[in-house]
C-alpha cells in the first residue's frame, strides 16, 4: 500500500511535534554557556539627524558586555536586499521613528532591553513625510515610475458612453507571525553559524558575510522552521541576523537577538498601503472599453522589494477582466516610515482592489448586479493582458458557474433584497469575486531551485531543498514528491533543517513558488538516483534497465524484486553514489521592462469566493455569515494542506480588509504595536458557514510538478469578496443606486461613515 | 516559600526574582520551551498553560487555562501547573490527536497554546458546542489556519477517548495538592524584592499599612505588563489570591457582594442569573484566560476608562468596600474615580469587595459594547443603562459609559432627558442629543472622537430596541 504519496491528504510532517510542544523554533534552541542577548536602541523621531549620541548609561547598565554602532562595522554598512538604502544601523540620518541606532549585548534579555532604553540621543528633527499623496505630489520616489498598457486607453474612455472615476486608500497590514523575528549567532573557527527565522537563508548568509567582511563560505545559516513568515521574514530577518553575528564576532560569544512583540511591530516593514485611482469608459451594458489605472505604493524609507511589489500590483490591477485599452501606472513613494516589504500576495491584492471597486461601481451605475458586470468583463481564452501575456487554460468561467450554483447565489440575492427592505437597522450584503494570480517571481533569476538527496544503506532517505518551512506544508509536499518517485512510504523520507551548506544560492521561499520550484528540483534529484540504481540492478541481474520500477517499497525488475533497503545496500556495495543534487529553473518566462511586454508568469492560479455579510447601521459592526470558495490548485499534491492554505489565506485577507488597522501618529510613531491594539481575526470571526472546495479535474495546463498549482498567496485575495459584500450591504441603503467609497481596513467606524453617506443619497 | 506541582513534580520556591512570569520560569529556569511567547501581554494565547486545583468544595479537580506570560509565580501557590509537554502519556492526548487528525496546526507556534485551551475546555465539556469552542479559544490567536480546522478538531472531540492520565491520576493529584504546604507570609524574596501572600484580610490590611507603596496583585492581567512591556521592577508585591475572606460571593436580598480577589470566572454563574445583559458582555471581557485570572477588584483598582465592568457597575449604582487598617468604608463607585486612573483610594487602603444592588422588578439592565473585533478586544465604547419602567414611563435612569472620558462616567444630561418620559423614539432622540453635552471623547488607536460619540448615541437606540424586543 502506498502511504503518503502525492495527492494524499496526510498531516503536516511536524504535526505531532507541534501539538506536543517539541517542535523547536530558534528561541527554543538550548544555548551555549554565556550566551549574550542583544537589543537595539531606536530613534524617537521620524526624520532628522542625530546631533548627540551619548551611550555611557547604556554601557554602564547592568550586565552589558558590548555596545556597537555603525562605526563598528568593518564590512558593508548597507544591507539593502536588491537596491541600497537600508543601513544596518543609523548613519546619523534618521529615516523613520524607531530606526535602530545602536545595538547592545548583555547577559540577559531583560538587561539588554533595559540598557537599550538608556541612551541619551539628541536630534535636529525635520518634518516627516507621512502622506502618500504629498509624496507623489513632491515626486519623492524610492524607485522610478513604471508604465505599461495596450491599445489607446484615453481615446477609448473619451469615446465611451459612460465614464467613471474612483479612488481608494488601501491600508497596510502587520504580518503578525506568532513567532517574532529572532536570530542566534555562534562564532565558529571560520566565521559564524547563524540560526534564524528567515524565509531567505541564502540572502541572509550573503548579507552576514558582507557585513562581517568574510567570504560567503565562512557563514552558515540554518533554518528548521518558522512560526509564520507571510513575507515578513523574506528580507527583514536579515538585520537581526547581521547584528547578532556582528556582536558574536566582537565578543566571541553566542548572541541571540529576539525582538519583543512591540519592537517587532514598530521596527519591521508591513504590507504596503496603496492609494489607487481608476478612470474608465464602458458601454451601457457595463463592458469596459478602456481603463487608466494608477497604483501608488507607500514604500517607506527605502526600496527593499518595493519595485517588484508595485510591479505586481500593476500586473494584477486587471485581476480577471479584459481591458482592451489600458494604461497602467505604478508609483513607488517614499515616506518616513518602516520600509514596507513582502506580504502574501506581494502587491497583487492591492492592485486587484482597484478593479474590483470599479466592477461594483459600474454595476451601480448601469443598474445591474455586480456579478453580471464581473462575468461580462471576464477574460476569454487568447485575449491579452495589459502587459502582453496571453490568457490560457482559463478556468474562471467554469469556477464561477459552479460557484453560482453551489452557493445558490441568485436565490440568496433575492432573499437579501427582501430582507433589506424589511429589516430595521440591520442590512445584508452579498458578493462574488474572482482571483487570477500570476505564478512566478517577476525577477526572472529567482525562478530556480536546488535539492539534495542522500540514500543511506538502510534505505532511509534524507532530503534537503532550498525552500523554508513556515507552516505552509512545503516540506511534506516535497517529501511526498520524493516518496512518490521512489515508490516508498513517506516515513522513509526525512527532511531536516534548511541549511546554506546543503543547498547553496537558493531563492527566498516566497511568491507561492516553494513547491513548484523545490518539488521539481527534488524530483530531478530522485530521478538521477533512480537511474543510477536501475543501471546497477540491470547490470547485476542482467535485465533490461527499462524493466526496473520503484513501487511498494520495493525495486522490481524482470524476474525479481528487492526491498528498497536491500537495493540501497546493493548499490553501495557496487560503488554507486547514493547522493545527488537536483536542479530546476522555470521555463518560458520573460519580461521586457522597457517595452512593458512579456510573459512574466508561468501560469495563473485561480479561484472565486462568495461572501455574505450583515452590517449594523447604528454602529457599523458587521459579521460574515457565510463564505463559499471554489479554488483551483491543479492536481493537488496534498488536499488537506491546500485546503488549509485556502482557509487560512482567506481569513488573513479578511483581517487585512476589515479589522487590522495600522495607525501612525503625526510624529510618525506607530500606535498599534501590540495585539491589544492591532486586531487580527479571532476564532469567532471565522464564518459560521465556510464551504471550501478544490476545483476538480483540472490539472495545471503547464508542466508543473505533477500538474499541481501554487496555493500560498492566491486564496488571500478571495477575501475581497467580504469587502465587496460590505459595500453591497451599504449600497442597499441607497437602493443600490450608489456605492460609497469604503477605504480599508473597513473597520466598523469606516462602515458607519459609508452607511451615512449612502443614506444621504436616499433621503 | 510557595509550593506547587509542575506537572507531577513538587516544586518549592523561596529565593527567586519575584517579578518572574510563569512563562519565563518555564522557558528560562526549567528549560521547558514547549510553551511559547507570542506577545508577552496576554493578548495572543501562545503561552497558555493550565492550572489544576481543588474545586471550591475540595472534592474534585478543576482545570483552567491562563496566560503564563502575564502570571507571576506567586499565583502558582497550591496549584498544579500543567504544560504542553506533559499532556501525552503513551499516546497523544485526545485534544492533541484531534488537532493532528484535523490538520489544526500549520506553523505550529500557536499550537501549544491552543492545545492547552482545548485541554481545559475538554475537562469541562468533553463534547463542546460551537459556543463553548468560541469562548474557550477566543483568547488564542492563530495566523495560519483561519481557525476552521481547529474548530473542526474541537467539534470532533466527542469521537475520542473520554479519559486521560489526569483523570486516572486524580486521586493522587488531589492528595498531592492537599499535601502542599500553605505559602509563608513572605512567600518569595530576592535581593531587595519581596512578594507577600497573606491569608486573611486582617493580614492584608496590616501589610498594606506597613508597605504603603506595595503593589497589590490579583490576576496581574494589567500589572504584569508593567514588567513585560515597561521593563519596570516592582520591588514589593502583595498577592491577594490566598486571602480567603476576599473570595466571597454573597447573594443577599438587596445586593450581591463579590470579594475583590474572586476571579471573574467564579462569578459568571451568579452574574448570569441576576444580570444576564452584564454576563453577555462579560463573555467578551478579555478572554477565558483573562477571566480565569482577572477580578472585579483588579478592574476597579486599575480604574481605567476602558475597564469593561466599570460602566456597568456605575449604572447598577455599585459601591466599593475599601479597607485601611481596621477601618472599612463603602464608597459609591460614582464618587470613587477622581481622574484618569486616579481614585479616592488612600495609601495603605485596599479594595476588599464590590457591592452590587440587585435589580428590582421594574428595572431593566442594558449593556452594550462596541469594538473593532468581537472577541478579546478593548471597547471603543461600552455603555450600560439601568431603567426603571412603570407602564413604559421611565421613572429612573442611571448610566455608565466607558471610553468616553478620562474615567468611566455617567451621562447625566442623557439620564435627565429620559426621566419621566415614555420610552419611545422621541425620548431616545432627546437623550441622544443630550448625550452630546455629557462627553467630549478623545480620538485614539481604537476609534475617533466622532465615532465614539455617534456610537454612544446610537447604542441608546439599539438598547431601547432590545427592551421592546426581548431576546
Amino acid at each position: 500500500m502506498k502511504q503518503g504519496h502525492a495527492g494524499q491528504a496526510i498531516p503536516h510532517d511536524s504535526a505531532i511535534r507541534h501539538v506536543s510542544g517539541t517542535a523547536r523554533y530558534v528561541d527554543d534552541i538550548p544555548l551555549p554557556l554565556n550566551t549574550l542577548h542583544a537589543m537595539v536602541g531606536t530613534s524617537t523621531c521620524a526624520a532628522g539627524h542625530i546631533t548627540q549620541l551619548d551611550l555611557s548609561a547604556v554601557k554602564s547598565s547592568a550586565g552589558v558586555k558590548a555596545v556597537l554602532t555603525l562605526d563598528d562595522v568593518t564590512g558593508h554598512k548597507d544591507i539593502g536586499p536588491v537596491f541600497p538604502g537600508d543601513p544596518l544601523l543609523s548613519t546619523g540620518e534618521i529615516l523613520f521613528y524607531g530606526q535602530p541606532i545602536f545595538v547592545v549585548a548583555a547577559d540577559t534579555y531583560q538587561n539588554a532591553r533595559r540598557a537599550a532604553r538608556k541612551a541619551k540621543i539628541e536630534y535636529t528633527p525635520q518634518t516627516p513625510l507621512l502622506d502618500v499623496k504629498q509624496a507623489l505630489h513632491q515626486q519623492r520616489f524610492v524607485r522610478p515610475t513604471h508604465i505599461f498598457g495596450q491599445g489607446n486607453a484615453q481615446a477609448a474612455i473619451q469615446a465611451a458612453p459612460i465614464q467613471l472615476h474612483g479612488e481608494q486608500y488601501i491600508g497596510g497590514q502587520e504580518h503578525f507571525y506568532l513567532e517574532g523575528q529572532v536570530s542566534l549567532a555562534l562564532p565558529t573557527e571560520e566565521g559564524v553559524m547563524v540560526y534564524s527565522s528567515t524565509q531567505h537563508p541564502s540572502e541572509l548568509q550573503k548579507l552576514v558575510a558582507e557585513v562581517l567582511h568574510l567570504p560567503i563560505h565562512a557563514v552558515t545559516v540554518e533554518m528548521r522552521r518558522m512560526g509564520g513568515g507571510f513575507g515578513g521574514k523574506e528580507t527583514q530577518a536579515a538585520q537581526w541576523a547581521c547584528l547578532a553575528a556582528l556582536l558574536a564576532l566582537k565578543t566571541q560569544q553566542a548572541v541571540k537577538l529576539r525582538l519583543p512583540r512591540a519592537d517587532d511591530m514598530s521596527l519591521t516593514g508591513k504590507r504596503h498601503p496603496f492609494w489607487n485611482q481608476y478612470t474608465l469608459g464602458c458601454d451601457e451594458e457595463g463592458k469596459i472599453l478602456g481603463a487608466m489605472i494608477q497604483v501608488v505604493g507607500e514604500c517607506g524609507y527605502s526600496p527593499d522589494l518595493s519595485d517588484a511589489i508595485v510591479d505586481r500590483a500593476m500586473f494584477h490591477s486587471d485581476n480577471a477582466y479584459y481591458l482592451p485599452n489600458a494604461h497602467i501606472v505604478g508609483q513607488r513613494c517614499f515616506t518616513n516610515t518602516v520600509s514596507h516589504t513582502a506580504f502574501r500576495g506581494f502587491g497583487g491584492p492591492q492592485g486587484m482592489m482597484i478593479i474590483e471597486q470599479a466592477m461594483d461601481d459600474i454595476a451601480r451605475r448601469v443598474g445591474k448586479d455586480p456579478l453580471d458586470i464581473r462575468k461580462l468583463n471576464l477574460y476569454q481564452e487568447q485575449q491579452t493582458t495589459p502587459y502582453g501575456q496571453t490568457i490560457e487554460y482559463f478556468v474562471l468561467p467554469s469556477i464561477i458557474e459552479q460557484l453560482e450554483y453551489s452557493s445558490d447565489y441568485w436565490q440568496r440575492r433575492e432573499g437579501i433584497k427582501l430582507f433589506n427592505q424589511t429589516a430595521s437597522h440591520v442590512k445584508k450584503g452579498l458578493a462574488l469575486t474572482p482571483v487570477k494570480f500570476g505564478i512566478s517571481f517577476t525577477a526572472q533569476h529567482l525562478n530556480q531551485a536546488g535539492a539534495l538527496i542522500h540514500i543511506y544503506t538502510d534505505g532511509s532517505i534524507h532530503l534537503n531543498h532550498g525552500g523554508t518551512e513556515m507552516g505552509q506544508g512545503l516540506n511534506i509536499k516535497v517529501a511526498q514528491v520524493v516518496a512518490t518517485e521512489f515508490g516508498v512510504d513517506i516515513e522513509r523520507v526525512l527532511i531536516s533543517a534548511t541549511r546554506t551548506d546543503k543547498v547553496p544560492n537558493t531563492s527566498p521561499t516566497a511568491a507561492s513558488s516553494g513547491t513548484d520550484l523545490n518539488g521539481k528540483a527534488a524530483q530531478q534529484a530522485a530521478q538521477i538516483l533512480k537511474a543510477r540504481i536501475a543501471e546497477c540492478i540491470a547490470t547485476e541481474y542482467q535485465v533490461p534497465v527499462e524493466s526496473v520500477e520503484f513501487v511498494n517499497n520495493q525495486v522490481r525488475y524482470l524476474g525479481g524484486a528487492l526491498s528498497f533497503a536491500e537495493v540501497a545496500n546493493l548499490a553501495y556495495l557496487h560503488r554507486v553514489s547514493l547522493s545527488s543534487t537536483g536542479y530546476y529553473k522555470t521555463p518560458l518566462i520573460h519580461y521586457d521592462r522597457k517595452a512593458g511586454k512579456g510573459r512574466p508568469f508561468f501560469y495563473y492560479a485561480m479561484g472565486a469566493a462568495v461572501s455574505e455579510v450583515q452590517i449594523d447601521t447604528l454602529t457599523g459592526e458587521y459579521k460574515v455569515l457565510r463564505v463559499d470558495i471554489l479554488h483551483d490548485v491543479g492536481t493537488s499534491l496534498n488536499p488537506a494542506v491546500d485546503q488549509g492554505q485556502i482557509e487560512g489565506g482567506f481569513i488573513q485577507g479578511m483581517g487585512w480588509l476589515t479589522t487590522e488597522e495600522l495607525m501612525w501618529n503625526q510624529e510618525g510613531r506607530l500606535l498599534s504595536t501590540s495585539p491589544a491594539t492591532y486586531k487580527i481575526p479571532a476564532i469567532s470571526d471565522t464564518p459560521p458557514v465556510f464551504n471550501v472546495a478544490l476545483l476538480k479535474d483540472h490539472p495545471n495546463g503547464v508542466a508543473t510538478i505533477y500538474h499541481s498549482k501554487a496555493v500560498g498567496e492566491p486564496p488571500f485575495m478571495l477575501a475581497i469578496s467580504v469587502w465587496s459584500a460590505l459595500r453591497d450591504a451599504i449600497s442597499s441603503l441607497s437602493h443600490y443606486k450608489m456605492s460609497p467609497r469604503l477605504d480599508t481596513p473597513a473597520t466598523p467606524e469606516r462602515v458607519l461613515r459609508a452607511v451615512l453617506e449612502s443614506r444621504a443619497h436616499n433621503p | 516559600m510557595i509550593q506547587f506541582l509542575l506537572n507531577d513534580q513538587l516544586i518549592t520556591l523561596e529565593q527567586i526574582d519575584t517579578n518572574t512570569t510563569v512563562l519565563d520560569y518555564l522557558r528560562l529556569h526549567r528549560q521547558q520551551t514547549g510553551t511559547k511567547e507570542g506577545c508577552a501581554s496576554g493578548d495572543c494565547g501562545a503561552c497558555t498553560v493550565v492550572l489544576g486545583e481543588l474545586n471550591e468544595a475540595q472534592t474534585g479537580l478543576q482545570y483552567r487555562a491562563i496566560n503564563s506570560c502575564i502570571t507571576l509565580l506567586g499565583a502558582l501557590q497550591g496549584k498544579q501547573l500543567i504544560t504542553v509537554e506533559c499532556l501525552a502519556g503513551e499516546r497523544l492526548h485526545p485534544v492533541q490527536q484531534t488537532m493532528v487528525d484535523c490538520h489544526g496546526s500549520q506553523c505550529g507556534f500557536c499550537t501549544p497554546g491552543f492545545v492547552m485551551s482545548l485541554f481545559a475546555m475538554w475537562k469541562q465539556q468533553p463534547k463542546p458546542s460551537h459556543e463553548h469552542i468560541d469562548l474557550a479559544l477566543g483568547g488564542n490567536l492563530c495566523r495560519c489556519t483561519g481557525y476552521q480546522p481547529i474548530i473542526k478538531a474541537a467539534q470532533a472531540l466527542g469521537e475520542y477517548a473520554t479519559d486521560d492520565t489526569f483523570s486516572a491520576n486524580a486521586q493522587t493529584t488531589r492528595q498531592a495538592l492537599k499535601a502542599l504546604q500553605p505559602a509563608s507570609h513572605l512567600a518569595l524574596s530576592y535581593q531587595q524584592q519581596q512578594y507577600f501572600l497573606p491569608h486573611t484580610r486582617a493580614e492584608l490590611a496590616e501589610l498594606c499599612l506597613h508597605y504603603p507603596d506595595a503593589r497589590l496583585v490579583a490576576g496581574s492581567t494589567d500589572l504584569a505588563l508593567e514588567i513585560t512591556q515597561n521593563l519596570k521592577e516592582l520591588p514589593c508585591l502583595i498577592g491577594v489570591n490566598q486571602v480567603q475572606d476576599m473570595q466571597q460571593l454573597d447573594v443577599l436580598a438587596e445586593k450581591i457582594i463579590i470579594g475583590a480577589a474572586r476571579p471573574y470566572s467564579d462569578c459568571m454563574e451568579v452574574i448570569h442569573t441576576y444580570y444576564p445583559a452584564f454576563a453577555a458582555m462579560m463573555q467578551r471581557l478579555g478572554s477565558t484566560q483573562i477571566r480565569n485570572q482577572g477580578t472585579f477588584g483588579g478592574n476597579i483598582g486599575t480604574a481605567s476608562p476602558i475597564g469593561d465592568t466599570l460602566p456597568v457597575l456605575l449604572a447598577l449604582n455599585a459601591e466599593v468596600e475599601l479597607q485601611k487598617g481596621e477601618h472599612i468604608r463603602l464608597v459609591n463607585l460614582n464618587d470613587y474615580f477622581t481622574g484618569y486612573r486616579k481614585t479616592v483610594l488612600e495609601k495603605g487602603e485596599f479594595i476588599a469587595a464590590v457591592h452590587i444592588p440587585r435589580l428590582q422588578a421594574q428595572q431593566v439592565l442594558m449593556v452594550d459594547k462596541v469594538s473593532k473585533r468581537f472577541d478579546d478586544d478593548i471597547s471603543a465604547v461600552c455603555a450600560a443603562w439601568v431603567l426603571t419602567l412603570n407602564n413604559n414611563v421611565i421613572e429612573c435612569a442611571r448610566s455608565g459609559y466607558g471610553g468616553m472620558a478620562a474615567t468611566p462616567a455617567r451621562a447625566l444630561n442623557a439620564e435627565q432627558a429620559l426621566i419621566g418620559k415614555p420610552l419611545d423614539h422621541t425620548t431616545i432622540q432627546a437623550a441622544q442629543q443630550a448625550l452630546a453635552h455629557d462627553f467630549k471623547p478623545m480620538s485614539d488607536v481604537r476609534a475617533s472622537s466622532w465615532y465614539r460619540m455617534m456610537v454612544a448615541q446610537n447604542l441608546l437606540e439599539r438598547m431601547s430596541l432590545s427592551v421592546h424586543q426581548p431576546a
